[in-house]
């Protein structure tokens, strides 16, 4: 706690404060090139004319039928993808954390969730073209041992569905890795003091342990919301451009300006950075709350 | 209290079999390429494939690059942070985490749009201009990870008594930060590092709209164009990803700190 006597322990020369900002001036004169002012201008550029004049049009145009389309279909698949996973990831670190199964189960799934996590992008299409896909494993497997003609009940691995079931294999993964510091954080003596005062399961995840981790679900789920909004090597590689997700659309606007207006393209930009900005700060602002509970 | 554990591993057995199924069928897949016969005749197509060898050594560079570029640019940040200016950890630590905030399809377009070849700086102009920016472009995309494991490995040691113990013996700040930071966080620089190649080797994004022959762009044309080498293609993916993993987990057993 008594971090700011720091510079005054170690004095930074006559020159003083602004010898020791030189310190970091690369690192900010590179977060201002390559992040900041190439996301600027994209976001100034959303409210301008194509001669530069201001303009709300561009956001207004925001509204026409097809880019709607594009923005809600995105936010079912994330929303899709970020809540099964979540749910899913939830049970999956619940049961390694806390389920009494063999220690080996912890560090194991932990293992394949760093990897999952990070096996996503055009792999990841290929992987599950191969398993679900007409001629997949799982579609013959189906198909010979049970006799069940995945394709004919209107599945396609190229839909929303086909999409959100891919997305999964990575989302699952990161929920358990961002959950299970959580779950740890559940005292033992709360669940203990609850059973001694005749609470059953039900009711102490119900009074206790559901109210602590709450902040932890959500900010997880906003987390992995994000996470997918902003994917396109996957659903690129899996659906080439017959699936209209908004960054598919934003790839072909970069790719040949398909929206006939430059300054539109930078207003999808700009939707998309303010959907997946609200989930993030919505996600630290969850995280501070949790906190509390392990301190 | 004496729990059942069938729910338990019901969920580790479900969460082992969505993970492990589409990597069998991936395998399998792989292996169909000749009629009748499991063969390994779609990795030998692919390794023989002179356009794998080539996108892939381009992207093992740029990886390789990125990582350079990326601690040289993370590693003294932290550390000047660390010992001189605690009070800009928030700034900075928020700085870091805007990658995963502004979706890497709209960073690329601004880089489009500002550094094209009517700009300031015409960084797309030649081949080479383009090939660091996509560098650049994928130090931004590490730096959530590369700063995340730094600090956690700058915590883990005594900055200040190290550096003062560095300079009674009159050593200078590049003495300081190549001789004695950087062997005692060796291990976070190396995660990072993993990681960091972990998610440049395969990318797709940042590499096709620069227009640059890396391994992503390659893997999504095969994918378009053929049928088995794709399922190859995954699973060599899928061991450069294991690899690296792997790796973090050996260089980070001695830290015991989790990563990501």
């Amino acid at each position: 706690m008594s971090e700011p006597t720091t510079a005054r322990l170690h004095p930074a020369g006559p020159t003083g404060l602004p010898w020791a900002w030189i310190g970091v001036a690369p690192f900010f004169l590179f977060a201002l090139l390559f992040l900041i002012l190439p996301t600027a201008f994209l976001v100034v550029g959303a409210f301008q004319t194509a001669d530069g004049a201001f303009t709300l049009q561009n956001l207004r145009d925001l509204g026409h039928p097809s880019i709607v389309a594009a923005y809600w279909i995105s936010i079912q698949i994330s929303a899709a993808s970020a809540l099964g996973g979540a749910v899913i990831g939830a049970f999956l670190a619940y049961a390694a954390v806390g389920g009494g199964l063999p220690a080996w189960i912890r560090p194991t799934l932990m293992t394949f969730s760093g990897v999952a996590s990070n096996f996503a992008g055009v792999p990841l299409a290929f992987a599950f073209l191969a398993t679900l896909g007409r001629t997949g494993l799982v579609t013959w497997a189906l198909a010979t041992w049970f006799g069940f003609n995945l394709y004919s009940t209107g599945f396609n691995l190229l839909s929303f569905l086909g999409l959100t079931l891919t997305y999964l294999y990575f989302q699952i993964p990161l929920m358990v890795l961002i959950l299970t510091p959580a779950l740890d954080g559940l005292k033992k003596e709360w669940r203990e003091a609850a059973s001694i005062l005749g609470a059953s399961t039900f009711q102490y995840w119900r009074r206790i342990g559901l109210p602590v981790l709450w902040p932890s679900l959500m900010g997880s789920t906003l987390l992995l919301f994000a996470n997918s909004f902003g994917a396109v090597a996957t659903a690129y590689a899996l659906t080439g451009s017959s699936l209209n997700i908004v960054t598919i659309l934003l790839y072909a606007q970069i790719r040949g300006d398909v929206l006939h207006n430059q300054n539109l393209g930078y207003a999808l930009a700009l939707g998309m950075i303010l959907i997946t900005g609200v989930s993030n700060i919505a996600y630290i602002w969850l995280r501070g709350r949790a906190e509390r509970w392990s301190r | 209290m004496k729990k059942s554990t069938f729910g338990p591993w019901l969920a580790v057995v479900l969460g082992a079999a969505y993970f492990l199924i589409p990597l069998i069928a991936t395998v399998e897949f792989s292996m169909r390429m000749k009629r009748g016969e499991y063969s390994f005749e779609a990795y030998r197509v692919v390794l023989g494939d002179p356009r794998f060898q080539a996108s892939f050594s381009y992207s093992v560079a740029l990886a390789l690059a990125t990582i350079v570029i990326g601690v040289l640019l993370v590693v003294p940040t932290a550390y000047w942070v660390q010992l001189r200016l605690p009070k800009l950890r928030p700034v900075v630590e928020f700085i870091t985490l805007l990658p995963l905030v502004i979706p890497a399809i709209v960073i690329v377009f601004g880089y489009l749009r500002i550094y094209n070849s009517e700009s300031w700086l015409p960084l797309t102009d030649s081949a080479r201009g383009t090939d660091l920016l996509l560098a650049f472009g994928y130090v931004t995309l590490a730096l959530p990870y590369m700063y995340r494991s730094v600090d956690t490995g700058l915590r883990a040691i005594d900055v200040r008594t190290l550096t003062e113990a560095a300079e009674s013996l009159g050593a200078g700040w590049a003495t300081i930060l190549f001789k004695v930071i950087f062997p005692n966080i060796r291990s976070a620089i190396l995660s990072g590092s993993f990681l960091t190649f972990a998610i440049v080797i395969g990318e797709f994004t940042f590499a096709a709209l620069l227009d640059r022959p890396a391994f992503g762009p390659y893997l999504q044309l095969v994918g378009a164009n053929r049928a088995y080498e794709p399922a190859a293609l995954a699973i060599i993916a899928f061991v450069v990803t294991w690899a690296c993993m792997g790796l973090i987990q050996v260089f980070g057993a001695a830290r015991g700190t989790a990563q990501k």
